[in-house]
C-alpha cells in the first residue's frame, strides 16, 4: 500500500519525502484548496520546485483541486488545473464533476483522482467516475467500516485510498454546511472550514473560550485537552444535557487496522494535516512507514504512540469500525 | 530539517527560582541582541514576509510563561521590543514556555498539538498567528546557525553555547535519544 502524505508548505513537502512518503498532497495557496489557510499552500514556483524535489528522490506530488467552483469563477479552477499539469502534477485530486469534465477533456492523458469532497461512498458512483472522467483512484469518504470498503472494492476496478490518521469529519464530506452558516464562509467553495478569520479564543479564570463567528462552541478548563474550534465538536447544552452533540474532539489512527485495510484491497493510505507543521508530518509519516514495512516483512512493530498530536488528545478508529454514537 | 520532532512529549519549563533570579536584570541589552537577530533572520529569508502576506504588518505579543518579560515582534519593519507585561493593543498574543517557543521557532513541535495539550495559549487575530506560525514552520530556520553569524569570529563558541543551553532546556533531538 502506498503512503500519502500531507504538505502545506516546501518545507513540510521535503520533510514529508524525508520521512518516507511515496507521495505528497498539496494545493495552490487561493481557494481551489480545501485548505486554504492564512501562510500555508503553494505558489506555481513553489509548486514546480516540490515537484522536482519528489521526483529526485522517486516521491509523487499530488495536486489537490478539490473545492467546488463558484459558478461565475471556474476560470480560477481551471487555471489551477492547467498549472498542476504544466508543473508536472502526478495526479490531480478533484471533487466537483464539472472540474473532473475539464480535466478529462483538456488533459486526457492525467491522472485524475477523486477527492475525498466528492463523497463518493458506492461502487455505482465511483464507476460513474471512472467511466465518465477516467478517473484512476478515488479517496474514500470516512463514513464507511473495513468491511463496506472490501465490499466497494470488490465492485470496482478503481484504485482506492482512505485516511487511515489526523481530523474527522462527521458531516457528509464536501456537502457540510455548519461553518457556513457561522461564518459566511464555504469549506467546500472557499477552501475554509471554521476561517481564522471569524475564530477567537478568550482566557479566562474558568478556562479557555472558543467562538465562531460569534456563537461559543467550547469551553475548556485549564488542564483539559482541546480541539479544533469547529462547530461539528462544539460542547453544547441541549434539553438532553451537556455535551458534544455532534463529535468528541478526537483524531482518526487506523494503525492497527492496517492489515485489514490490505486485505480487503485498499491501494493507498492517506494521513490527513496539511495545516498542521513538520513536526507532524515528520513523526507521523515516520510512524506510518514503519508500521507500513513491518506490515510487509512481518517482523515485530516498535512504534510510538501518536497520541501527541491527536486532536482533543484522544484517538478513534471512526466509521471503520462503527461503536461511536 | 535539521532537528527531529520533540512533540512527543512535554518540554520542561524554566525553574521559578532561575525565573526570580533573572528578574531584575535590565532587558535594554536582551532587547539589542534580539532585535538585531529578528533583523538578520528576516534578511536571510525573505520567505518569511511572503508567507506572512498582509499580515507582516501585525504586532505580536510572545509572552514566554516561564520567564519574566515578554516580546513584541514586528516583521515589517523588523522590530522587537523586550518589556516586562505586554500591553493592551496588540493584534495577537501568544503564550507558552520558553523550550516550546524554541521548538517552534525551529520546526520540532507541532503548533496544534500543543494547542491541543493546553501547553499554548493564543488571543486576538488567528489569521496573523496562523500566517507567523506557517511562514515560520515553511522557514526551517537554524537557530544556532543565526546566532552564530551575528557573532562574527566569535560564532562558533556562540553556536555552540547556544546548542547546549537549547539541549538542556528542550532535550536532544529524538533520533538521538
Amino acid at each position: 500500500m502506498e503512503l500519502i502524505c500531507p504538505a502545506g508548505t516546501p518545507a513540510a513537502l521535503r520533510s514529508a519525502i524525508e520521512a518516507g512518503a511515496d507521495a505528497v498532497y498539496c494545493g495552490f495557496n487561493d481557494e481551489t484548496n480545501a485548505r486554504n489557510f492564512p501562510g500555508l499552500n503553494f505558489s506555481r514556483d513553489e509548486l514546480r520546485k516540490g515537484i522536482a524535489f519528489a521526483h529526485d528522490r522517486g516521491a509523487r506530488i499530488l495536486v489537490a483541486i478539490n473545492t467546488f467552483p463558484r459558478a461565475s469563477a471556474t476560470a480560477l479552477w481551471q487555471r489551477a488545473v492547467d498549472d498542476a499539469v504544466e508543473a508536472g502534477a502526478d495526479a490531480l485530486i478533484v471533487a466537483d464533476i464539472g472540474l473532473m469534465d475539464y480535466v478529462a477533456r483538456r488533459h486526457p492523458n492525467q491522472r485524475l483522482h477523486v477527492s475525498v469532497q466528492a463523497a463518493a461512498a458506492n461502487p455505482d458512483v465511483i464507476a460513474f467516475y471512472v467511466e465518465t472522467f477516467r478517473a484512476r483512484r478515488v479517496v474514500l469518504p470516512r463514513v464507511l467500516s473495513v468491511v463496506e470498503i472490501a465490499e466497494i472494492i470488490r465492485e470496482t476496478t478503481c484504485e482506492t485510498e482512505v485516511f487511515v490518521f489526523g481530523g474527522l469529519c462527521v458531516m457528509a464530506e464536501g456537502r457540510c454546511s455548519l461553518s457556513s452558516y457561522a461564518t459566511g464562509k464555504s469549506p467546500n467553495m472557499q477552501g475554509v472550514c471554521s476561517p481564522a478569520s471569524h475564530v477567537a479564543y478568550e482566557e479566562t479564570a474558568q478556562g479557555t473560550t472558543s467562538r465562531l463567528g460569534g456563537f461559543t462552541i467550547n469551553r475548556f478548563a485549564p488542564q483539559e485537552a482541546a480541539g479544533y474550534p469547529t462547530l461539528c465538536k462544539g460542547r453544547f447544552s441541549t434539553a438532553l444535557g451537556d455535551g458534544y452533540i455532534f463529535e468528541d474532539p478526537v483524531s482518526l489512527d487506523a494503525t492497527t487496522l492496517l492489515r485489514g485495510l490490505q486485505s480487503a484491497g485498499v491501494a493507498a493510505l492517506k494521513i490527513e494535516g496539511r495545516q498542521r507543521g513538520r513536526a507532524y508530518i515528520e513523526s507521523v509519516v515516520r510512524h506510518f512507514r514503519r508500521a507500513l514495512d513491518t506490515l510487509e516483512d512481518g517482523s515485530e512493530a516498535d512504534i510510538v504512540s501518536l497520541k501527541p498530536f491527536t486532536e482533543g488528545q484522544a484517538s478513534t478508529l471512526g466509521a471503520y469500525r462503527k461503536t461511536w454514537r | 530539517m535539521s532537528h527531529s520532532s520533540v512533540a512527543s512529549r512535554p518540554l520542561p519549563t524554566i525553574p521559578p527560582l532561575l525565573t526570580l533570579a533573572i528578574r531584575p536584570l535590565p532587558l535594554l541589552p536582551l532587547q539589542l541582541v534580539l532585535g538585531g537577530f529578528l533583523q538578520r533572520i528576516l534578511r536571510r529569508n525573505p520567505g518569511l514576509l511572503d508567507r506572512l502576506g498582509e499580515h507582516r504588518y501585525a504586532r505580536f505579543g510572545i509572552k514566554p510563561v516561564d520567564l519574566p518579560f515578554a516580546f513584541i515582534v514586528e516583521a515589517a519593519p523588523p522590530r522587537l521590543l523586550v518589556v516586562r507585561e505586554l500591553p493592551q493593543g496588540l493584534d495577537a498574543r501568544v503564550s507558552t514556555s520558553l523550550a516550546n517557543l524554541l521548538a517552534l521557532v525551529e520546526g520540532r513541535v507541532d503548533g496544534d498539538a500543543l494547542m491541543f495539550s493546553r501547553q499554548l495559549g493564543i488571543e486576538g487575530n488567528m489569521e496573523a498567528v496562523l500566517a507567523l506560525r506557517n511562514a515560520i514552520d515553511d522557514a526551517g530556520l537554524d537557530l544556532p546557525g543565526e546566532l552564530a553569524s551575528l557573532f562574527g569570529p566569535l560564532g562558533e563558541p556562540a553556536r555552540r553555547s547556544f546548542e547546549l543551553a537549547r539541549d538542556r532546556l528542550t532535550g536532544p533531538p529524538e533520533e538521538e535519544r
